[in-house]
């Protein structure tokens, strides 16, 4: 999931929605992003390329909302409701999640695996 | 300016008139009562136990002798040929009452001391002489062995004597009110060593008039040698255990509350009071009553504002306690404002202390750039063209005083430091500087700062402390101990604490185990 500068970055996503649940005052989504452009890269458990920025999913809680709509840990969060999320701070990203106007966020999310299953079902039809 | 003139022994006559010297004398006569002889110096502490006899039989082995040959001639000469005013009067009262009277018994145990060590170093050489005086003739020969123990026995004595000389032929700094433990331990050792050695040869030697004269050597030999292990002990006890710091005493003085803290080994009560003492003299700023008080305007403020007059015909016994009694009803229920006071007097007092201080420190600059160290070598050159006059220091301490001595005048004052510095005093503090080139910074730090009780001092008295306290004196040092040290105006409040045991451990670093990283990194929950 590298990018190269200038050039559009291609991904296999998977679109996720989640519903915000209620939690007394706050809506919550139940699940726990890191990185972001201000963040070192290097320390990400979950990238590929340890200079990757973007935003990734380091926990879920088990039952919540992000749990129940699909979301796994280590995912990349590339957009939420349009906004991309490539290129943010992880405050920027975090305020993108956490507006109080919206109930549902719809992510586009890539992993690993799906790079593969496509790859897999792809990969016994060769091209013409 | 010159409180002690006629005291010094420097009869100044200043030029003020006479009804200002009187007045001024008056004024010090009041402040005689309130001034220590912490100005007069000493050269040996006293501490009396309260309720004892000022001497110990057996304190030392000539260590602790009090040497306090010039208390009789200074009081005497204290008093110049100028006539003696009644503030001489009260300090010569003072200082008699002050020094310690010159007793025989404390030289007894110097003596007793220095005549066992005089016996116990002769004695090897007796052990040898006397069979060579008494019966030579019958001596079996002794060639090659005796003079090796000859020379073995002369160099431990040189030994002995040198080291004797270096830790016992010492001028005491203390007389103790009990007696030393540890020094009447050794000295009971020497003298029963000496005793049992002298008893054996008497009996075994002398009487059957021994022959076997190589035994007799070795004897004299092994005499020097328990005579060189007492010294080591005598070292160990007085000198080295007290070395490894075993307590924490803090030092308060009880009426300013300047305390310190000192780390000391294992001491007895009247050995730590001493060491205390030591530390007081160079540590502690000196006690200036002056400085203690509230000013009277800010304490007597609230009585003086009630005045209670007397309406009815009764008659006056009666109404005296009822008249205190009401004022300090009233007083209590007025609002107490006399912190406010103090804290404005308080800021007007360092104001004032402030210029003045800065008046002072102009002036002394001012006045060192009028002189200059003289050099040699221009003078051929210039004293043909510019005839200069070459002082010597203390004329040209007495040149530059002048344009001074007003502003610090005026600087002591003000910090209530006047009775501690006379004019003589300052000249000669003065002409000090001078001829060691110091800076009028230099100069003035003796005057700025308050210096320790010792810079004050002129050593020609002992000083008399009281030791107060609740356990033995001669009881070792115990958490937990607390003991006085009492002198007229003030006294100093000791208390002990142990020194904590440490634990200490070890951890290895690996010196390349030394890295860093970049700590960006955030994680938040939505």
């Amino acid at each position: 999931m590298s990018f190269v500068p200038g050039q559009p970055v291609t991904a296999v996503v998977q679109r996720i929605e989640i519903q915000k649940l209620r939690q007394g005052n706050n809506l919550i989504l139940g699940f726990s992003i890191g990185g972001g452009i201000d963040q070192d890269p290097g320390q990400n458990p979950f990238s590929e390329d340890k200079t990757d920025k973007g935003i990734y999913v380091t926990r879920i809680t088990p039952g919540g909302p992000a749990d129940v709509a699909g979301l796994m840990m280590g995912d990349k969060i590339m957009q939420v409701n349009g906004w991309d999320m490539t290129m943010v701070t992880h405050d920027k990203a975090r305020k993108r999640l956490t507006k109080k106007n919206e109930d549902v966020v719809r992510l586009l999310v890539t992993r690993k695996s799906l790079e593969e299953a496509v790859k897999q079902s792809m990969g016994g039809f060769p091209r013409p | 300016m010159d409180n002690e003139s006629t005291y010094s022994g420097y009869s100044y006559k200043s030029s003020h008139s006479r009804s200002s010297r009187k007045h001024r004398e008056r004024r010090d006569r009041h402040r005689s009562k309130s001034r220590d002889s912490t100005i007069r110096g000493d050269k040996s502490v006293i501490i009396q136990a309260p309720g004892e006899p000022l001497l110990d039989a057996e304190s030392t082995r000539g260590d602790d002798r009090d040497d306090n040959w010039g208390e009789t001639t200074t009081v005497v000469t204290g008093t110049s040929v100028d006539s003696i005013s009644n503030e001489d009067l009260t300090r010569i009262s003072k200082d008699l009452e002050d020094s310690s009277p010159l007793e025989c018994r404390r030289y007894l145990s110097p003596a007793l001391g220095g005549v066992l060590g005089l016996i116990s170093l002769i004695t090897p050489l007796a052990f040898l002489a006397l069979p060579q005086l008494l019966w030579r003739d019958t001596l079996d020969p002794c060639g090659t062995p005796c003079e090796g123990l000859y020379i073995s026995l002369a160099f431990k004595l040189l030994i002995l004597l040198i080291s004797t000389w270096a830790l016992f032929l010492r001028p005491p700094r203390a007389t103790l009110p009990r007696f030393f433990v540890f020094r009447c331990l050794l000295l009971a050792l020497v003298f029963l060593f000496v005793a049992s050695y002298w008893l054996f040869y008497g009996v075994r030697v002398l009487e059957p008039r021994e022959t076997d004269y190589r035994g007799i050597v070795g004897y004299a030999a092994s005499l020097v040698d328990a005579l060189l292990f007492i010294q080591y002990l005598a070292l160990v006890l007085l000198e080295v255990r007290h070395l490894q710091p075993a307590f924490c005493l803090k030092v308060v003085r009880n009426t300013d509350g300047i305390s310190r803290f000192y780390n000391v080994g294992h001491l007895s009560i009247q050995r730590a009071a001493v060491w205390v003492l030591d530390q007081y003299y160079s540590d502690f700023p000196v006690y200036n009553p002056a400085l203690l008080n509230l000013p009277k305007s800010i304490l007597t403020k609230k009585m003086s504002a009630f005045k209670v007059y007397n309406l009815g015909e009764e008659n006056n016994t009666n109404n005296s306690t009822g008249q205190s009694r009401a004022m300090i009803a009233a007083t209590a229920r007025r609002r107490d404002n006399s912190h406010n006071e103090y804290y404005y007097e308080e800021a007007e007092v360092e104001r004032r202390v402030r210029k003045r201080k800065a008046r002072l420190v102009v002036a002394v600059e001012e006045a060192f750039t009028h002189i200059k160290r003289h050099q040699d070598e221009n003078a051929a050159t210039s004293s043909p063209k510019h005839p200069r006059e070459v002082m010597d220091p203390r004329e040209a301490a007495q040149a530059i005083f002048a344009p001074m001595a007003r502003a610090m005048q005026k600087y002591l004052r003000a910090t209530r430091q006047q009775s501690y510095h006379t004019m003589e005093s300052i000249i000669n503090h003065l002409q000090f500087c001078i001829t060691h080139n110091m800076t009028p910074k230099a100069f003035l730090e003796r005057y700025l700062i308050a210096g320790p009780t010792l810079q004050y001092l002129d050593n020609s008295r002992g000083r008399q402390w009281t030791l107060v306290s609740e356990e033995p004196v001669t009881a070792s040092l115990r958490q937990g101990q607390v003991f006085c040290l009492r002198r007229r105006d003030f006294s100093l409040v000791v208390t002990v604490a142990p020194l904590p045991f440490l634990r200490l451990g070890e951890e290895f670093i690996d010196p390349k185990s030394h890295k860093f990283v970049m700590k960006l990194q955030s994680e938040t929950s939505v």
